[in-house]
Formats: structure tokens, sequence, C-alpha cells
């Protein structure tokens, strides 16, 4: 039932007939690169109807070994964050 | 500035050498195509980029934060994105400075 990035290709190929299927994947792994260099820049990706992907901070810790029970200083970090756009949220809820 | 749907057209001009209205159509169904996987109830997995689930909440208490009444948040279901460990890698390797209001305490 997952749909993967190929299918996701396959199915876009389909749509855009006319398009050598070479070119729709390579357009769909730009994308993705693209919006992966992005947010590894600190740069926020906004897709109006979709929704929007930022960093979120996470300040320095003491985190534990769980073999050891050792703690080990852990370094402030940013991680991915999206926020679904409300034409998404309004589609993917069948309430 | 954020990055846009603009942007990703003109990077598919250049990168790609579509023509700007396949480029657009592209770029839109290419969201369109994940929206609707997810709305028709299918998880979206992109190896590299990161993986949007749904999740199914149950009911809840909650409160209308202005007046103090209470109104439960009703069933509903969510999509969640958990990042891929190659973006998460990247984002980590990029050393970005912590934010402004942070940056006392963690350079102590």
């Amino acid at each position: 039932m997952t749909v993967t990035k190929s299918e996701l290709i396959e199915s876009l190929a389909a749509r855009f007939s006319h398009l050598p299927p070479r070119d729709i994947e390579s357009a769909v792994k730009v994308l993705i690169e693209y919006m992966s260099d992005a947010l590894s820049g600190g740069r926020r990706i906004e897709i109006r109807g979709f929704g929007s992907f930022s960093l979120h901070y996470r300040p320095p810790r003491l985190g534990r070994n769980p073999k050891t029970g050792e703690s080990v200083p852990l370094e402030s970090k940013y991680v991915p964050h999206f926020r679904p756009g409300k034409e998404l949220r309004d589609r993917v809820d069948k309430h | 500035m954020a990055l846009t749907k603009a942007d990703m057209v003109e990077k598919l001009l250049t990168e790609v050498g579509l023509g700007r209205k396949d480029a657009k159509e592209l770029v839109d169904e290419f969201f369109e195509a994940i929206k609707s996987a997810l709305a028709s109830g299918s998880p979206i997995k992109l190896s590299g980029f990161g993986n949007f689930d749904l999740r199914d909440k149950r009911q809840r208490p909650g409160r209308n934060p202005k007046t103090g009444e209470e109104i439960p948040v009703t069933a509903r279901r969510v999509v969640t994105f958990k990042a891929g460990q190659k973006l998460k890698a990247r984002v980590e390797q990029s050393r970005l400075e912590p934010p402004p209001h942070q940056r006392d305490e963690s350079a102590g």
C-alpha cells in the first residue's frame, strides 16, 4: 500500500507521456535533492496546500550509552520538521 | 527566503532542460501525487529524504484557549513526516548556528 519514490516516478511518467520517462526520473530526483539541500542549509521549504518543512533546534544534552549505562554528552543539533498544509490536512482527515 | 514551487520550476528548467510549462505542471503534479496517495490512505517513502505516514488519533479532551471552555478534540487522521537517515545526517553535518535565543546557553 505504501507508495515509493519509484512508483511516484512511474505514475508521473504515465501522466507526462509526451516526455521521456528518463526526464521524469531525473526531475523527481533533482527536486528531492534540491529540497534536501535547502533544508540542510537551514532554508525553509513552503509549498502552499502541501505544507512546510523547517528545522527544529535540539539543545545539547547528556545522553546515555544503553549498553554500558555510561553518560555521553550530546551536541546540540537541528532536526527536520514537516507541518502539513490546510489542504493536505483536510484531504487526509476523513472524519 | 523560503524555497517555493517557483524555485523548483526554475531548477527543472536549468538542470533537466524541461520547458517552463512542463516544469510547472510537473512540480504541481509531484505534490498532487503525494497528497492524493496520502488522501487515499497510502503512506509515501521517498528514500534519501523521508517517509510521510498516516496516524489515526482518538478523540481527546481539549480546551478553547481563549474562553477556557472544554471542547473535545475530535478523532482524526493526520500526516506525520519522519526524515530519513541521509537527510538527518546532512542536517547535522551542516553544523548550523543555534537559534539566537539559545546562543548564550550553548556557548557556555
